[in-house]
C-alpha cells in the first residue's frame, strides 16, 4: 500500500540549533495520524517544513512524487494544505473573503459558492458573521474559520497544527468533532496536538516527539495506554 | 587577533597613514583627506545603522548644517575657524537632538523616510537663503589654522584629519565597549528586551543619534575649511544615500567599516569617473551615476554584511581573558521570607475583541516559588506581560513591595526588582554570553557615555564582568562565557537569560515557560537550579505549561484557563482540584 | 490673501494632489503587497510624460531603448535561474512574459511614433510603454532579494531612483517638456478659472480609485492581493505566490504613475529629474494616510497638493522645504496614534 505522505529522516535547523532531528512519519490514504508531544518539541517546526514553509533535509514523497524543489503554493495546488498553530487568518478582511480565498488555488472555480454554503453548514457560527472582519473574532471563531477555509481548497490532506489551542473545551470538543469527520471525506489528517488524550482518541496512529525526535509511536489505541505515557502527557489520574 | 595584536597592527597603520605624504602625490593626498572626511560621517553611521538599527538618510543634511555654520562664522562673518568649529557642533547637535526627539519613536522604515524627508528640507534650505550665498554657496572660506600657521595645502590638513578620524575611532571603539554601547547593541533585540533591562530605549536611540550628528559635524567642519568653498549640492539627498553606502559596504557596524566604506566608494568614483569616459565618450556622466548606483544594488544583493565582516571572519579570532576577579557590585536587600511582595488585583486585559486576562488576582511572598500554569492559550504570557509592564492593564491594579506598579515602564519596573526571561529566548545571538549576562547587570552600573568613550569606567566595568562572571559560574555556564550567546543549544540559552536576570540583583525573577524545549535532565537541572536560588531568598514566579515541572518545584499554584483564575493552592490542592483537570485533560474525556 | 486667490491656489492643489494620490495609491498598493517602498514611481510618472512629448512631436522616445535593454536583462536573469534550477519547462513562459510583450510593444511604438497617431492613441502607447518598466525592475532589482527587510528594500529603492534619474538623462535628455493639454475647454467654480485639464485630473483619480475599489473588492485576484498583504503567509498557504502578487501590483502601480505622468505633462514642465519630487510628495501623502490606507493614501495627497499650492504662494522658493518639514510633525503623531498598536503587535 502505498502512503499519501513520507516523511523520511526528516531535519530542521534554526541556525545552529536543530529542532528536528531525523523524524521519519508516514500517513496512509484515509487516516488520521497524531503527532504528541512537550511545547518546543519541535512540532509546530516539522508541520511547516512538511507544507515546505521551513527548509528541511531529508526526504518527502507525496503521492509518490518527490516535493523535493515543490514550493508552498505547488503543494497546496497538489492537494496539500496546513492550518498552522498561528491560524494566518487575513485579519482586516472579512470571512466570506478569507473562505473564498481558501479555494484559490482550485481549478473548478464554479463549485466555490456551493462548497461555502456546506462550510457554513458546518459552521453556523461563521454564517452569522460572513460579513464581519476577521481579526473581530473569538479564538474559537477564529479556529473555526481556519478550518473552514482549508476545507475550501478540498485537501487531500490536511495538516492541523495545534486545533485546540486556547479553546475552550467545549469548542474543542466540536473542533475533535468535526475532525473525526473530516475522515468521511475521503480527508486523511496529520494533527499536532498538546491535548495528547484528545488527540490519541481521534486518531488512528500516533507519534510522540520529544526534543525533535520522535520517542514511541505505535497505534493510537495502544499509546492512549502506555502508563508512561499516561504519566507525562496524559494526566495521571 | 589578540587585543595587542590589533593594536600593534593599529598603530602600524596609523604610522604608515603619516608617512603617506611622503609617497603619494598631492592629488592622491586630496583623495585621502575625502576619505577620511566621508568616513567621520559612515563611522557614525555604522553606530547609527550598523549598530543601532537605525537607518538615516539624511547625515548629508547634518554636514551641511556644520560646514555651512562655520563657512558663515568665518567667511561671512570673520571669525575663526575654531569658533566656527565651536558653531557648527553645538547648531549640529542641537538640530539632531531636536529632530532625534521627534523622530526616534517611530518604526523602522518611518523613521528612515523621515530622515528622507528632514534631509531634503535642510538640503533644499541652504539653496534658498539669501544670506547663505543660494544655490551658488559661499566661497572664500578660510583655511584653519594652529598657532598662526593656515592648513592651505592638502598634505597640511591630512594630519588634522589624519588625527580626527584616529581619535574618533578609538572614542568610538571604547564606547561600544561600555555599558552604554552594550546597550546599544542590544537595541536590534527589540524595546521589550532593552526595557526589560533597565534600559532607556529611546534615551539611548537620541544619543546615538547626536553623537552620529557629532561626527557628520566635525567631517562637515573640515570639509568646508578644505575646499573652501560649500555649496547645496555638496550635501544634497544623493549625497545623504552615499554615506549610507559608505557605512553600508565597509561593514554593517563595523567602525573601522566605516573607513574602508569611504576608501572604498571615494576611489570606486574616482576611477568610474576616470575610466567611463573611455567606455562612453559621450554620455560618461549620466553613467556615473547608473554604474555607482548599480553597484551599490548588486552589493546590497549578494553581499549585504559589508567588506569588514567577511574579512574579520577569516581572522583568527581572539582568545578573550577571563575577567579578574574584583569587588562586588552593591547589592539590594531581600525582603523577609513570608513578606507579601507581589499583589495582582484584579488585573484586566483584552485584545480586539479577545479578553486575555479576566479578573485575575493573586499573591506572591517573598521566599517562595509560585507557578502560574495553565493550558496554551490561557492568558499566561499577557499575565506575564502585564506584571513585567511589556503590556499595559486595562483594569486592576498590580504593587510591588507595596508600590503601583501598573502603568511604570517596563525599565522601571525592572529596576525596581522584576527581572525577567522570554519564552521566546531573546538573547542577542551575536555577542557573548558574558556581554550579554552583563546587559543584566545595566541598572546597577553608572557610567555614562562620556566615561565610557574616555574609558574611566574600568574600575566599575571589571566589577560588573566578576558579577557577570560570578552569575554564569552559578548557573554552570561558566566554560562558555566567550562563546556567541546564539551557538548555544536552547537549554542553555534559556540559563544564560537566567543569569542575565540575576546579575540585574533583582527581588523576584520572573520565568516565562523555562522548561519548554527542554529535554529531560536539562528540566531537572533547572529544577535544580531553581531551588538553590531560592534557598538564597530569591523569590520566583514562573509561567509554565508544564505541570509536571512545576508540581515538584514550586510552593504555590495558581491556574488559569481563558484568562481567568480558576484555581489556586498548593500543588496537591491544584492536582486534584476538578475545574484544572478539566481544563488540562481537555473536553474530550 | 483674497478670497479669489485662494480659491485659485486651492483647485491648483487639488490638482496637484489628485495628481500625487495616484502615485500615493500605486504606493500603498506596492507596499501592503510586497513591502517595496518603491520611492521611484515619481521617476516613472516624469518618464511617462516625456514619451508623451517625444511622441507628440512624432520622436521614438527614449523609453523604447530603455524597456528593451530592460527586458533583455530582466530574462537574462529569470532564465538562468530557471536553468539553475532546473526548470526548464517554464522558460517558455517566461521568454514571453519578460522578452516578447515587452519588446513587443516597445517595438511597436517605434513603428508607429513616426506617423504621429491621434493623442488618444498616444496616451495609450505611452502608456503601454511605461507599464513594462516596474516589473522588469521588479525581476531585476526586488526579486533577488524578496525576503530582506523592510529597510533593505527601501535603501535599494532609494538606490534604483539614482540609477532611474542618470538612465532619465541618458534616454531623455536634459530638455524640459511641457505638453499639449487634454482639452481647452475652460469652466469657472466659484470664481476661480477652472481648466479642462484640472477637470480630467480629478476625473481620472476618481474614476481609477473606483475602479481599483471595484478590483480589489469583487474580483478573486484582488482579494488575492489584499491577502497576501494581510497576511504574506496565510496568502501562501491558500496557494496564492507573492511573486505573482507582486507583478500585478507592480503593474497596477505602473499605471497609476503613468497616467498621473499624462495628466502633469501639460500642467508643470517635467525634466528626466522631476520625477523625485512628484514620488516623495506622494510619499507624504501616503504616509499621512498611514502607509495602509487608499482612501488615506488619496486625502493625504490632497492635503499635500493644497499644502504645496499655499506654500508656494507663500514663498514659492520655500515650498518644497514647507512641504517635507511638514512631514516631521506628521510622522510625530502617527507614531504617538500608533504606539498602542505597536505593542499589541509584540504580543
Amino acid at each position: 500500500m502505498s502512503a499519501l505522505l513520507t516523511l523520511d529522516k526528516i531535519s530542521v535547523s534554526y541556525g545552529r540549533i536543530q529542532a528536528v532531528r531525523e523524524v521519519s512519519v508516514s500517513i496512509e490514504p484515509g487516516q488520521i495520524v497524531t503527532i504528541i508531544g512537550p511545547n518546543g518539541a519541535g512540532k509546530t517546526t516539522l508541520m511547516l517544513a512538511a507544507i515546505g514553509l521551513l527548509a528541511s533535509s531529508g526526504a518527502m514523497r507525496y503521492l509518490g512524487e518527490d516535493l523535493a524543489g515543490v514550493d508552498v503554493e505547488a503543494r497546496v495546488e497538489r492537494g496539500m494544505c496546513l492550518v498552522p498553530e498561528r491560524r494566518e487568518l487575513f485579519h482586516d478582511m472579512n470571512v466570506e473573503d478569507n473562505l473564498t480565498l481558501g479555494a484559490y488555488s482550485r481549478r473548478a472555480k464554479a463549485e466555490i459558492g456551493r462548497d461555502l454554503d456546506d462550510v457554513f453548514d458546518r459552521f453556523p457560527r461563521l454564517k452569522e458573521r460572513r460579513r464581519q472582519l476577521a481579526g473581530t473574532l473569538s479564538g474559537g471563531e477564529r479556529q473555526m474559520l481556519a478550518l473552514g477555509r482549508a476545507l475550501m481548497a478540498k485537501p487531500r490532506l490536511l495538516l492541523l497544527d495545534e486545533p485546540s489551542l486556547g479553546l475552550a473545551p467545549l469548542i474543542v470538543r466540536e473542533i475533535f468533532k468535526t475532525i473525526a469527520s473530516l475522515r468521511s471525506l475521503g480527508i486523511s489528517i496529520l494533527l499536532v496536538e498538546q491535548n495528547a488524550r484528545a488527540a490519541l482518541e481521534t486518531a488512528d496512529v500516533g507519534y510522540v516527539l520529544e526534543t525533535g525526535q520522535v520517542t514511541q509511536q505505535g497505534a493510537a489505541s495502544e499509546l492512549i495506554g502506555d502508563p508512561k505515557l499516561i504519566a507525562a502527557y496524559l494526566g495521571g489520574h | 587577533m589578540s587585543r595587542r595584536a590589533m593594536l600593534i597592527l593599529s598603530c602600524i597603520a596609523v604610522v604608515a597613514l603619516a608617512c603617506a605624504p611622503l609617497l603619494f602625490s598631492s592629488f592622491t593626498i586630496s583623495l585621502f583627506n575625502y576619505v577620511g572626511i566621508y568616513a567621520l560621517v559612515a563611522i557614525g553611521l555604522a553606530l547609527l545603522t550598523g549598530v543601532a538599527g537605525i537607518v538615516s538618510f539624511g547625515q548629508a543634511a547634518f554636514v551641511g548644517v556644520a560646514a555651512y555654520a562655520t563657512a558663515w562664522a568665518s567667511a561671512l562673518n570673520g571669525y575663526s575657524p575654531w569658533l566656527g568649529l565651536l558653531l557648527a557642533i553645538v547648531l549640529t547637535c542641537a538640530v539632531a537632538a531636536v529632530l532625534g526627539a521627534a523622530t526616534l519613536r517611530l518604526e523602522g522604515h518611518f523613521l528612515s523616510l523621515s530622515t528622507l524627508a528632514w534631509g531634503l528640507a535642510i538640503g533644499f534650505l541652504f539653496g534658498n537663503i539669501e544670506g547663505l550665498g543660494n544655490f551658488s554657496g559661499i566661497s572664500n572660506i578660510p583655511p584653519i589654522r594652529i598657532g598662526g600657521h593656515a592648513l592651505m595645502k592638502s598634505e597640511e590638513i591630512y594630519y588634522l584629519i589624519l588625527l580626527i578620524v584616529v581619535l574618533s575611532l578609538v572614542a568610538m571603539y571604547n564606547l561600544l565597549d561600555s555599558r552604554w554601547g552594550r546597550a546599544l547593541r542590544a537595541l536590534r533585540g527589540g524595546n521589550v528586551l532593552v526595557e526589560s533591562l533597565g534600559v532607556n530605549a529611546f534615551q539611548t536611540k537620541l544619543a546615538a543619534f547626536v553623537i552620529a550628528a557629532f561626527l557628520a559635524a566635525l567631517s562637515g567642519w573640515l570639509y568646508a575649511h578644505m575646499s573652501r568653498f560649500v555649496s547645496p549640492a555638496s550635501f544634497d539627498a544623493a549625497m545623504g544615500i552615499e554615506y549610507l553606502m559608505m557605512a553600508m559596504v565597509g561593514g554593517q557596524g563595523s567602525l573601522i567599516g566605516g573607513v574602508v566604506g569611504a576608501s572604498i566608494i571615494t576611489f570606486l568614483k574616482n576611477a568610474i569617473q576616470d575610466y567611463l569616459p573611455l567606455i562612453s565618450p559621450n554620455a560618461a556622466g549620466q553613467l556615473e551615476v547608473v554604474a555607482f548606483a548599480a553597484i551599490f544594488i548588486v552589493f546590497l544583493q549578494y553581499a549585504r554584511r559589508g567588506v569588514v565582516p567577511f574579512i574579520a571572519a577569516r581572522l583568527p579570532s581572539a582568545r578573550p581573558t577571563t575577567p579578574a576577579s574584583a569587588a562586588a557590585l552593591d547589592m539590594r536587600v531581600q525582603p523577609k521570607a513570608g513578606a507579601p511582595l507581589l499583589k495582582v488585583d484584579q488585573a484586566m486585559r483584552r485584545f480586539g475583541g479577545l479578553i486575555a486576562v479576566n479578573a485575575v488576582s493573586f499573591d506572591v511572598r517573598a521566599g517562595e516559588i509560585v507557578g502560574l500554569i495553565g493550558p496554551n492559550g490561557a492568558g499566561k504570557s499577557t499575565m506575564f506581560n502585564l506584571l513585567t509592564g511589556a503590556l499595559k492593564l486595562d483594569g486592576g491594579a498590580i504593587e510591588f513591595s507595596g508600590l503601583p506598579i501598573h502603568g511604570a515602564p517596563q525599565r522601571a519596573i525592572a529596576r525596581a526588582g522584576i527581572a525577567r526571561t522570554f519564552q521566546h529566548v531573546k538573547l542577542r545571538p551575536r555577542m557573548s554570553v558574558l556581554d550579554n549576562v552583563l546587559l543584566g547587570a545595566h541598572g546597577r552600573l553608572q557610567s555614562g557615555i562620556v566615561r565610557g568613550m574616555l574609558r574611566l569606567d574600568r574600575t566599575e566595568e571589571a566589577r560588573a564582568r566578576a558579577e557577570a562572571m560570578r552569575q554564569l559560574e552559578r548557573t554552570g555556564l561558566a566554560e562558555h562565557a566567550f562563546d556567541a550567546a546564539g551557538s548555544l543549544p536552547l537549554g542553555k540559552q534559556r540559563l544564560v537569560e537566567i543569569a542575565r536576570a540575576l546579575a540585574a540583583d533583582p527581588t523576584l525573577l520572573v520565568l516565562d515557560e523555562p522548561a519548554a524545549g527542554l529535554r529531560r535532565n536539562e528540566k531537572m537541572e533547572l529544577a535544580t537550579l531553581l531551588r538553590e536560588l531560592r534557598a538564597d531568598k530569591l523569590t520566583v514566579l514562573l509561567v509554565e505549561h508544564d505541570m509536571e515541572f512545576v508540581m515538584s518545584l514550586v510552593d504555590r499554584i495558581v491556574v488559569m484557563d481563558f484568562g481567568s483564575k480558576i484555581s489556586e493552592g498548593l500543588p496537591a490542592e491544584v492536582r486534584a482540584d476538578p475545574r484544572v483537570q478539566e481544563a488540562y485533560l481537555g473536553g474530550v474525556a | 490673501m483674497t478670497f479669489d486667490i485662494a480659491a485659485i491656489l486651492a483647485v491648483d492643489g487639488i490638482a496637484s494632489g489628485a495628481i500625487y494620490a495616484l502615485v500615493a495609491i500605486g504606493t500603498v498598493l506596492l507596499f501592503s503587497v510586497t513591502r517595496v517602498m518603491f520611492v521611484p514611481f515619481g521617476d516613472l510618472a516624469a518618464f511617462t510624460a516625456l514619451t508623451l512629448a517625444a511622441l507628440d512631436d512624432g520622436k521614438t522616445p527614449g523609453t523604447v531603448n530603455l524597456v528593451i535593454a530592460l527586458a533583455v536583462l530582466a530574462f537574462a536573469m529569470e532564465a538562468l535561474a530557471l536553468v539553475r534550477a532546473g526548470k526548464m519547462k517554464m522558460l517558455p513562459r517566461a521568454a514571453l512574459f519578460y522578452l516578447v510583450i515587452p519588446i513587443a510593444v516597445a517595438l511597436a511604438v517605434r513603428l508607429l511614433a513616426p506617423a504621429t497617431p491621434p493623442l488618444p492613441v498616444r496616451l495609450i502607447m505611452a502608456l503601454a510603454l511605461i507599464v513594462p518598466v516596474a516589473p522588469l525592475l521588479d525581476r531585476i532589482v526586488f526579486r533577488p532579494v524578496a525576503d530582506a527587510p523592510v529597510l533593505v528594500l527601501l535603501i535599494i529603492a532609494v538606490a534604483l531612483h539614482f540609477a532611474l534619474v542618470g538612465l532619465g538623462l541618458l534616454f531623455f535628455g536634459p530638455e524640459g517638456v511641457r505638453t499639449q493639454p487634454l482639452t481647452s475647454w475652460s469652466t469657472e467654480i466659484l470664481g476661480a478659472m477652472v481648466s479642462g485639464q484640472t477637470v480630467c485630473i480629478v476625473i481620472a483619480a476618481v474614476a481609477l480609485s473606483a475602479l481599483l475599489y471595484v478590483g480589489f473588492e469583487f474580483t478573486l485576484t484582488g482579494k488575492a492581493l489584499r491577502a497576501t498583504s494581510s497576511n504574506r503567509t496565510g496568502a501562501r498557504l491558500m496557494g496564492v505566490r507573492p511573486a505573482r502578487a507582486g507583478t500585478i501590483a507592480y503593474v497596477l502601480s505602473s499605471i497609476l504613475a503613468g497616467v498621473s505622468g499624462l495628466l502633469i505633462a501639460p500642467v508643470n514642465t517635467i525634466f528626466y529629474d522631476s520625477g523625485f519630487l512628484i514620488g516623495l510628495k506622494a510619499f507624504v501623502g501616503a504616509i499621512i494616510g498611514g502607509l495602509h490606507s487608499y482612501p488615506g493614501a488619496a486625502i493625504g495627497a490632497v492635503i499635500v497638493g493644497l499644502l504645496e499650492s499655499f506654500a508656494s504662494f507663500a514663498s514659492s522658493s520655500l515650498k518644497d522645504v514647507i512641504v517635507f518639514s511638514v512631514l516631521v510633525p506628521i510622522l510625530v503623531w502617527r507614531s504617538l496614534v500608533s504606539v498602542h498598536i505597536e505593542e499589541e503587535d509584540e504580543e
